[in-house]
Order: C-alpha cells, then structure tokens, then sequence
C-alpha cells in the first residue's frame, strides 16, 4: 500500500495486526513514541489526514492513500512550528517522552480549544510537569530567559535539548537502526511461589526465526540484587539472572530469543514447564510470623538477609530515652496507624536495553537506566568479566523517578548477546512496568507522638512495617532512609523507632522518590496534627517549636551516632512563614456551594539529606575546543531532572561564557571514569561540583598557557583568554597542545534540604470529592540555579504526590496477581487533576553543595499527600488513615465517622 | 499495539464477506482490539469498508450505523448544548445534549472518537461504555445481522448482559442501533461521577422524561449491565432511592467501590429527580 509520512511518499505491506506506531518507528520515524501501547498516554499521537489519533491502535492495514504527520513534519529546529518553539521557551517538557504527542495534539487546537485543555489533553500523560509548563507552552507564555556570558547562574535558561525534543530529533533508548537485530521475550511464572520441575524448549527452538531460548540452566549462578547501589553490599545477594526457583507471578521463567517480538512471543507457548507449586504468603504481617511459607530460607548473613527464617531482609529496632516513661508523662498523646498503597513510577518510557557486540568485540549496552555505571560493574560482577569489556550508555532517558537504579533487563540481553552474538533488545511493556517492574514500597505505619501542653514533643514512636515483595532490591535501603530524616527533622528526647522490611509473593517493590520517606512522613505529620489539635496549637508553630534547627543533632535513635550529614543551610523556618503567609493570603477560588460541601487547611513538612549516605562519587572533566566552545564529559544520566541544564550553567558561569558553548557528553560509561549515578537527587550536588573542580582548573590551565604565550596574566573571556594587549583565542591557546582538566566529588559531607507543603481544599461528604483550591509549596533549595527548572521540579514532585494521594494504586487480588495492568485502570493524574501550585523558595546558601545549591527532585514529593490528608481532616472533621484518599473511601469514612481503615 | 495472533485481516465490501472462521472477530475501529493482546484471535473482518451510512433518519427512529464514529456521533449535538457534563435537562427543540455528554463520558480522549465507533464500545461491553449508556437510556434497539442472512433487534438495555458480554452469537454482526424518535424529544437529565474529574464512569444515571409522563432512569457504569427504572410518573425521592438501592449487581473495580457506587447512583438519581420536577 502507498500513503505518506510528512509528505514523503511509502510504500510498504504492513503484517497483519500490525499498528501504524509500529511501521512509523520501523521506517525510522523515532519522534513517534511508545509509551503505554494501549492508547492511554498519547505519546504517540500523530495527525491521520490532518486528525490527531494515537498511532498505537491504529491498525495499519487502512493506511492506503492517508497523510500522516509527526511532530518531525510539523517544523525542525531550524524552522519549528510555533507550539515547538513554545515548548522550549515555557520549559513545558522535563524527560520529553510525551512532548512529540502533546505538541502533535495541541497543534489541532483553535483558540477556543486552549481554554479547554483538561478535557482535550486528557489523553495526553505527563508524568514530570504537573502540566503548568505545558498550559503554559500552549497559551504562548514564555518562562525562560537567555544569560549573557558568566551570568548563567541564577537565570531560567532553556535545557539544552530543548529544541531537538520538541521537534523529536532527540534520541531516546531504542530511537536508532540496528541491523541484524533480534529481539527477546520472556515467560513469566503463573505462580507465586513454585519451582521448576524440568523445563523442555525443544518445539520453541524449533520455531522458525527462534535463535535461542534460555533456562535458569543457562544462568550464571552468582547471586545479585536488581537494585543498585554505589556499594553492591547495601543490597540482599538475592536474585539470579534466571532461577529455578520463582517467588512472584510474573517472574521470569525463561527467554526467548528470536527474529522479532511477535516469533519469540509465540514461542514462549511452545516452551513445556513442569512446576512443583509451593505455599505462598502476601501480607507481610502474616510473612514475618512463626509457620509462614519462607522465600529465601537458605540466605543469611553472607547474603545480607537479616532473618531468613521470619522472611525478614532488613530490621531496626532503636530507643534513646524512655518512651513508654515520656507517653506516660505526656500532657497529650496521639497515636494512629496509617497505610500506603504501591505506586507504579510510570515513567512514559519502560524499561528496555539494546545490546550488541562492538567491532572490538566489547559488549556494549544502550539502556534506559538512571546508574549506568552501577550496571556495568554489577553486569561484570555476575558474568564474571572485566570493566573494560563492558560499555553500558544512555540516551536521554524518558523519566526515572528511581524506577531505573534497578537492573531489570540488562542482564538479559547481556546473556542474549553473550550467547548469540548478535544484537538483541528487551523491551518492557507496559504490562511489565505494572507487573514485574519494582513499585514503591506499601507501608503500615504505626506512630505515638507525645507532648507537654506547651506544646514540646517528649515522645516519638514509630513502627514502620513494608513489604519489600520477593526480593530484597532496595528493602533495607529504603527501610533505614523511611525513618530517617522523616524522624530526624523533629528534636524529641524519647524516640523509638521499630522497623522491618519482610519479603511476601507479591511483586519486588524498590526504589521511588523520596526512598520510603514519603509513606514515614505521611503518617508521622498526620500525627504532627493530630497533636496540634490535641494541644490547640497551630500547626506551623507547632513545628516551629520542635523542628531541628542549626545547632541541633539530627537523631533518628542514636545520639551519638557518626553521621556526615550537617545542616549545610537551614531555610525551614522560612519556608514555614511562605507557606503560612501564602495559606493566610489566600486565593480568589471559593468553596462549592450546597450543604455537603466543607473546607479547610492542612500542612506538612519534610527534610531531605541532599545525597545519598556512604559515598555519591562522581568524575568529571572539562576541555577547551578551539572555536571556544568546552566538551563536558560527565556520568550522570539526564532523564528530566534538569542536571544537563544546570551542568552548563555551572562551567559556562565558571568559565566566564555562555551555555551554548557547552557540547555535554553524558552518561556512558567511555564518558568519564566513574559516577555513581543519578539517583538520591545527586545529579547537580555531587556531578555539578565535579564540575566545578573540572571548570576551575581547566580555567587555571588556561590563564598559565596564555601567562606562558603572552607574559601578561590574563582572565577567562568568551572565546578565550583576555590579556591586556589582546584576546588569546581557543584556538590559539590550543596550539601548544590539548587543554583539558579532570574534576571530582566525593558525595560527603552532606547537607539537608526542607520543604513545606500547605492545601486549602473543599471535601464533598456527599461524595468523597475532593477540590484543592488552593496548593503551596515553600522549599529550601539553597541558591536557586534555574528557578523556572527548580519550579517544575516541585510542581512536577507535587503532581505525583497527588497522584499517590488521591488517585494511584496498584491493586494486587490476594494473590500476589496485579489486577491493573494498563493506565486505564491506574490512574497517573491528567492535566484536570492538576491544580497550579504557588512556589516559594528559601533563600539560602548552603557551604556544601555547588556554588550554594542543594538538591531538589524527591524532596518536593515528600510533604504532600500528609499535608492534603490534614487539609481534608480539616474539612471533613474525619482523619484519613489510608492512601491513596480516594472518592470511594473519603465517603465512607464522612458516612462512618473515624474508624481505623480496613487492611 | 501489534496483535501477534492476528494472521489475515480482510475488509468486507458486502455482506457476503462478513464471516468468520474460528478465530475471526468483526473490527470496528480498533481502538479496544487494537489495545490489548487478544487471546486466540486470528483474524479479523473490517467492517468499516461496508461504507454504512453513518447517521440515517426515518420516519419513526435515527439509525447509527455501528461503524459511526464517535466523533461524528458527539456531532449530533449542537454546538450550543456542548458544555460540561453536567448541563441543564433539555428536551428536543434544541437538540439533545446527550450525545456530547455521552462521547465525553469515554475515558477514551476526542483523539480516539475519530476512530472508536459506537458499535466498538457497545460490543465491547463494558460497565463504563456509554454509547451503551446512551442507547439504553433512550430505549433504542439494537440491529443485530444473524448469521443467516437476516436480522433480529433487541433492546440495547438488554444488548450488554454483564462485564464484556453480550447477546451477540458467534458470527453475529451488530449492525446499528436505532433511536425512535419520541426518545429524542424526551426531556433528559444527566450526571456522572468518577474516582477522578475526567475518570472512568464509576456510575452514570440518565433520566428521561417522555411525553407520556413516563419516566425511565438508566444507571450504567456503577452496574454490571445497564439497569433501567421506569416510572410511570415522576417518583419520590424514597420510592426512587428504595427502586435504585434494591438494584442487585453493583459493580467494583478499579474505578469505584461497588458500596460508594450504589450510594452515588442513588444520589444522583435523586439530583435528576429534582431537576426533572422543576420541570414537569
């Protein structure tokens, strides 16, 4: 059949059951994306003869004689369509994932369409923004600026990608052609819990266009963790590449390699499994109890599983004080237990790795991972081969959120290529993303908070029980940073804290923003305002009086303890006042008329260590090109958290130029010699001041080859070296040889940052609807880099914290069997859910972060869904005890009055 | 996404080529088929180059074709009843706002009506699907074309007989659904209500007010099929509540709980007999 792509004639027969989205990216139009496969998220919207539709259900076979436009067809970045060139201006995309779908979509849009925008973007997802910035880009506001040479520092300028995302030049993980390539698919347990018997792949091998199936025969048997870390020991020794043995539904049995998808998906039915079924346990109050089903019950201490024989991985049991002595002299005692569900981070693009050999015969991996770096070394650890046979690089990743400080499909295609020799890719689904991938943590949380009628906190107990699932990846990480700063922020001479991470046969959860603070926080600043109503207090000088402030240790059990975490710059009790002032201030949106309606207010605050304990290390080098412009090498990954945007800011302001002069080669591990990765909000804290070390000294090699030229000292210019009698050029500089200087960080000390969070919302007790009519977020940031990037950070960290609060939740039958599956049973928040938020910084500078920043990606998500709760408490004069506070369960509980919420 | 069981797709041009083998299934738009793997399917039959009208009128009914699209359906509604989910009750003079609420009711986006079709979501068979809500509500008759070359109507509130099943037989094709005229100069009333602004239908209640006095409630979304309540005249606000709250199949999901769903039904239904009083 003929039809046309952006005016260009094809002619193709497209297979049966084929979709358009499918033979747009086979003929190399990559701009067109797949982000859910089920015409969810709109990621891949294009224009059918001038309509937009989404190209992944559309079937191909009726493409004869249709015009199909993508947002390449719509402009270049030389001449951009003007919603292109508007995107870039408003910083309306962070990963970019959704960004060719949203500009396609909104390109139909009249003038009258732009005052609807909930209801015509509701098929368009974004899981960074919050939609602000894209309501922006639409209507033509602009939120960025330009910066004259050393004056990056401090403005909003545009992220270097900008205009190559929204044209779709930009490349993501599986956005390129290679040849030969085959493609691998995997049989998935249909049990919680059983072992494999005995495993027959002869009628899959024999499948036409089948290169290869794999068995837990074919495993290396070391043991590892999915979840990555800068030390490998941080984590259980849990987990096999392919394993005999299978703890959760979904788990992979075997792997098929094969010619395409479609030919190793039906071979994955010819493969004949005999499984021994064994007991299971799903809840992990019964999987820690005496007679449960164990999981790992020959790993221990080797392993790094604390109580194999209670299904315990991780546990913490700490007092400083007396507790039960201070609860008992307590003027007013609160206590409650709160409950989280799992939250998938729904990052618009899944989980996929390429992998192919290099004319070296190198094993080379293109992957969409937060820590590439930490794969490599754990992919050498498992197959037992040396760093330097291994390259493991990304393209711009399409959203993170922790999802990808995992190692869930590497190893596959590590073994795959190993195996066959050829280039093989393993791509997630969107069903795996829900089924397979590591959801936050779900958590019962237990907190007895007691106090003196002045108001002083004399008691802090906390029980935090989560279900870390099958395997341990991230279970004690998580569990020990859940109670940290979450207990720390708070000075209280009685603390304990009793908390354990218990495997079930449900899914593996893992790493999330926030790292488990925001389930602790949830219930331990729903407590926080249980309190203040007790004692009549006002909740923000509630906090003001037993908030840490500088001075003060920060103490989670022990007093003593040995910590490099410093309070590097202390901006709570300002963001207190914003928050307050700004709450007092009000806005024009009133509550809803009729009897049901009621209102109120509700806050919360958060602290956040600024990176990750142990070592967050980071090599990094910058180099003089001879037309002036720098190469910057660096390791960590750019998925929409902005780092790649503050990285030029930094050099260009350090080395007196602009942020166009910055060519940024970035995490692959050829870059630079080592990063730990992006995770633990560490991208600007510890690869900016690596960086920084780089720029400087290359500044220093500079200002001597110019001295050692002209005999004059001179200062860095744009364009090279000013001297009293003239400009030494680049070019000139580099005449006597390459200039270029290294730079690193080693992660610590560390400092902390603060936010606090405030809502005024209007609950219907009719229905359970809740309406936010007014949302603020205050933040301790340290010195702003980018304030447009830095706001988009926390409208984005809000945005998902209302999706946790009141919409997301994975659902699981009893079983251990993910009941939704697809976004349109799982709802990530649309533009309608979204309501702007007022964003106030902090002015600070801290001593330890780069030129006086800290980090702020997981912190804004942290204070939220506590600080809606109050607010509806406020409202409903009932306390919600559960997440997320759906319709359904806010109705009950205004019908019920309180009650203690089911399980 | 790709559907990797599907081997053969033909394109009927006549009502000849509507058959199925064993494996085969009619395609509408694609936009559901197309949006989940379909187990054991192997082919499929395009029923969209039969070129049915899409909107035909006679004397006694309009008739959908059931490869209309969505979007030519919210169509139906003038421009000036296009407003929120919740406008005012209408009756027919001005046209009827039920098809825009309706089409706005899909979880799906105005992007998908340009190829979802009204005969797709009503065989699809969903609780939420509200081409189903729409028809029921205005008591149309489903065409239904039997594998022996003729064809039989039921009403489309019988059609869906519980989650994702209906009356169809294998190699039956539904053909459209006809709307007789008195429903379109009914007086109607709408509300819906969902987990979210924009959600999926948790429930969804129309009211219709005829010329006759008669008065039909139709809950979809909150049930497991569409359950209709007639009146011969408007009730009260207790027998309206006890008829609602005695219905027996409420549905939980993902979208609501099946306890949250039979309460918003029955106050909603309350709202629109209000609404409807203040008219009659």
């Amino acid at each position: 059949m003929r039809f046309s792509i952006n005016g260009e004639p094809v002619e193709i027969e497209p297979e049966p059951g084929r979709v358009l989205r499918t033979v747009l990216r086979d003929l190399e139009h990559f701009e067109v994306k797949k982000g859910c496969d089920a015409g969810d998220c709109g990621a891949c919207s294009v224009l059918l003869d001038g309509e937009p539709i989404h190209s992944c259900i559309y079937p191909a076979h009726r493409l004869e004689g249709a015009e199909i436009t993508t947002v390449a067809g719509l402009g270049t970045p030389d001449a951009p369509h003007p919603l292109q060139r508007s995107f870039v201006d408003a910083a309306g995309f962070q990963c970019g994932f959704c960004t060719a779908g949203m500009i396609v979509t909104a390109s139909t849009f009249t003038e009258e369409d732009r005052e609807d925008l909930p209801r015509l973007l509701k098929g368009n997802l974004c899981r960074c923004t919050g939609y602000r910035s894209i309501g922006d880009a639409i209507h033509g506001v602009s939120n960025t600026e330009s910066a004259v040479a050393g004056e990056a520092i401090g403005k909003s300028v545009t992220a270097p990608a900008g205009m190559r995302v929204a044209t779709g030049r930009e490349e993501y993980t599986l956005d390129l052609k290679t040849t030969a390539l085959l493609h691998l698919a995997v049989l998935k347990s249909p049990y919680a819990h059983a072992r494999i018997l005995s495993i027959d792949t002869t009628a899959a091998l024999a499948l036409d266009g089948v290169h290869l199936v794999l068995t837990h025969r074919d495993s290396p048997s070391t043991l590892f963790s999915t979840g990555r870390h800068e030390h490998r020991t941080d984590d259980p020794d849990d987990t096999l590449v392919l394993d005999p043995v299978l703890r959760f539904r979904g788990q992979r049995v075997a792997a098929v390699v094969a010619e395409t998808v479609a030919i190793a998906e039906r071979a994955l039915s010819l493969i004949s499994v005999d499984y021994e079924e064994l007991p299971a346990v799903f809840d992990p109050e019964l999987a820690r109890s005496p007679g449960a089903p164990l999981l790992h019950p020959d790993k221990g201490d080797e392993q790094r599983v604390a109580a194999a024989d209670r299904n315990t991985v991780a546990e913490m049991h700490g007092e400083t004080g007396d507790v039960d002595a201070a609860i008992a002299a307590a003027d007013a005692v609160v206590t409650g237990t709160w409950r989280t569900q799992r939250v998938s981070h729904a990052a618009l693009e899944t989980h996929a790795t390429r992998g192919w050999l290099d004319a070296e015969g190198r094993l080379v991996l293109r992957t969409s991972s937060q820590v590439p770096y930490l794969v490599r070394d754990e992919l050498c650890h498992i197959f037992g081969l040396s760093s330097d046979a291994v390259r493991v690089f990304t393209a711009r990743v399409g959203g993170g959120f922790g999802g990808k400080q995992e190692l869930l499909t590497e190893d596959l295609v590590t073994l795959a290529v190993l195996s066959t020799g050829r280039p093989v890719q393993y791509e997630f689904t969107r069903e795996d993303e829900f089924t397979v991938a590591s959801p936050r943590h779900p958590m019962r949380v237990s907190v007895t908070l007691g106090a003196s009628r002045d108001g002083t906190l004399t008691a802090m107990a906390v029980d935090q029980l989560m279900d870390t699932g099958a395997y341990g990846n991230h279970g004690i990480g998580v569990m020990y940073h859940s109670v940290h700063e979450s207990v720390s922020v708070y000075r209280c001479e009685n603390k304990r804290v009793d908390a354990q991470s218990v495997y079930t046969n449900n899914l593996p959860s893992g790493a999330f923003r926030g790292y488990g603070l925001g389930q602790v926080i949830f219930a331990i600043e729903s407590a926080m305002d249980e309190l203040a109503r007790e004692l009549d207090i006002d909740p923000f000088q509630l906090r003001r009086l037993n908030a840490i402030v500088p001075g003060d240790t920060m103490v989670v059990v022990d007093p003593n303890e040995k910590s490099d975490l410093l309070i590097g710059s202390y901006g709570l009790d300002q963001c207190l006042d914003l928050a307050q002032s700004a709450l007092e201030r009000g806005n024009s949106v009133e509550t809803p008329a009729g009897p049901t309606w009621s209102s109120g207010t509700g806050m919360a605050i958060s602290m956040i260590a600024t990176v990750a304990p142990r070592g967050h290390f980071a090599d990094a080098s910058v180099t003089l090109l001879a037309d002036g412009d720098y190469d910057l090498a660096v390791g960590t990954a750019e998925f929409g958290n902005g780092t790649t945007t503050v990285h030029a800011q930094l050099v260009a302001t350090a080395l007196n130029t602009t942020v166009d002069r910055m060519q940024i080669r970035q995490s692959d591990t050829d870059a630079v010699r080592y990063d730990t990765g992006a995770f633990a909000s560490a991208g600007v804290v510890v690869a900016g001041r690596a960086l920084l070390a780089a720029a400087g000294a290359l500044g220093e090699l500079m200002l001597e080859r110019a001295y050692s030229m002209t005999g004059e000292h001179g200062r860095i210019v744009d364009g090279g070296v000013q001297t009293r009698s003239g400009l030494v050029t680049a070019s000139e500089l580099l005449e006597a040889g390459p200039l270029t200087a290294d730079g690193s960080h080693d992660g610590t000390p560390r400092s902390v940052a603060f936010n606090v969070h405030a809502f005024r919302v209007a609950v219907d007790s009719a229905t359970g609807e809740v309406r936010i009519l007014q949302s603020i977020q205050a933040a301790d940031a340290g010195t702003v880099l980018n304030p447009e990037q830095l706001r988009g950070q926390i409208e984005g960290g809000t945005a998902q914290a209302i999706g946790t609060a009141l919409y997301e939740e994975m659902t699981l039958d009893g079983e251990g069997r993910v009941t939704t599956t697809a976004f349109r049973n799982y709802h990530v928040p649309q533009f309608a859910d979204i309501p702007e938020t007022e964003v106030y910084f902090a002015s600070t500078f801290d001593g330890l972060g780069p030129l006086g920043a800290k980090s702020m990606s997981e912190a804004p998500y942290n204070p939220v869904a506590p600080a809606l709760a109050n607010a509806i408490r406020d409202a409903l004069g009932v306390r919600p005890h559960e997440l997320p506070m759906s319709r359904d369960r806010l109705w009950r509980l205004a019908g019920d009055g309180w009650r203690e919420p089911s399980s | 996404m790709d559907l990797i069981t599907v081997r053969e797709i033909r394109v009927a041009s006549t009502r000849d080529e509507v058959v199925f083998a064993p494996g085969e299934r009619p395609l509408g738009g694609g936009t559901w088929l197309f949006s989940e793997q379909q187990d054991g399917l192997t082919g499929l039959v395009d029923l969209t180059g039969l070129g049915w009208p899409s909107v035909t009128e006679t004397d006694t009914a309009l008739s959908i074709a059931a490869t209309c699209t969505i979007a030519e359906l919210s169509r139906l509604t003038p421009l000036v009843l296009r407003t929120g989910e919740r406008g005012p009750s209408r009756g027919s003079q001005g046209g009827s706002p039920l098809f825009w609420q309706c089409a706005n009711s899909l979880l799906a986006s105005f992007k998908i009506w340009n190829v979802a079709t009204v005969g797709g979501n009503l065989c699809v068979s969903l609780p939420a699907g509200s081409m189903t809500s729409l028809s029921a509500a205005l008591d149309a008759e489903a065409v239904i074309w039997t594998t022996d070359g003729g064809e039989r109507r039921v009403p489309v509130a019988d059609f869906v007989t519980d989650v994702q099943s209906n009356v169809l037989a294998p190699g039956e094709v539904l053909r459209s659904i006809e709307i007789p005229r008195p429903s379109l100069t009914s007086r109607t009333g709408f509300r819906r209500i969902a987990l979210s602004p924009l959600g999926r239908t948790g429930t969804l209640v129309i009211a219709r007010l005829d010329a006759t006095g008669e008065v039909v409630f139709t809950i979809t979304g909150g049930t497991r099929r569409p359950v209709q309540l007639r009146f011969d005249e408007l009730p009260n606000a207790r027998a309206l509540e006890q008829s609602v709250l005695a219905i027996g199949e409420w549905y939980s999901d993902a979208h609501g709980a099946s306890d949250w769903r039979r309460a918003m039904s029955a106050l909603l239904a309350d709202e629109l007999r209000i609404e409807l009083e203040g008219i009659a």
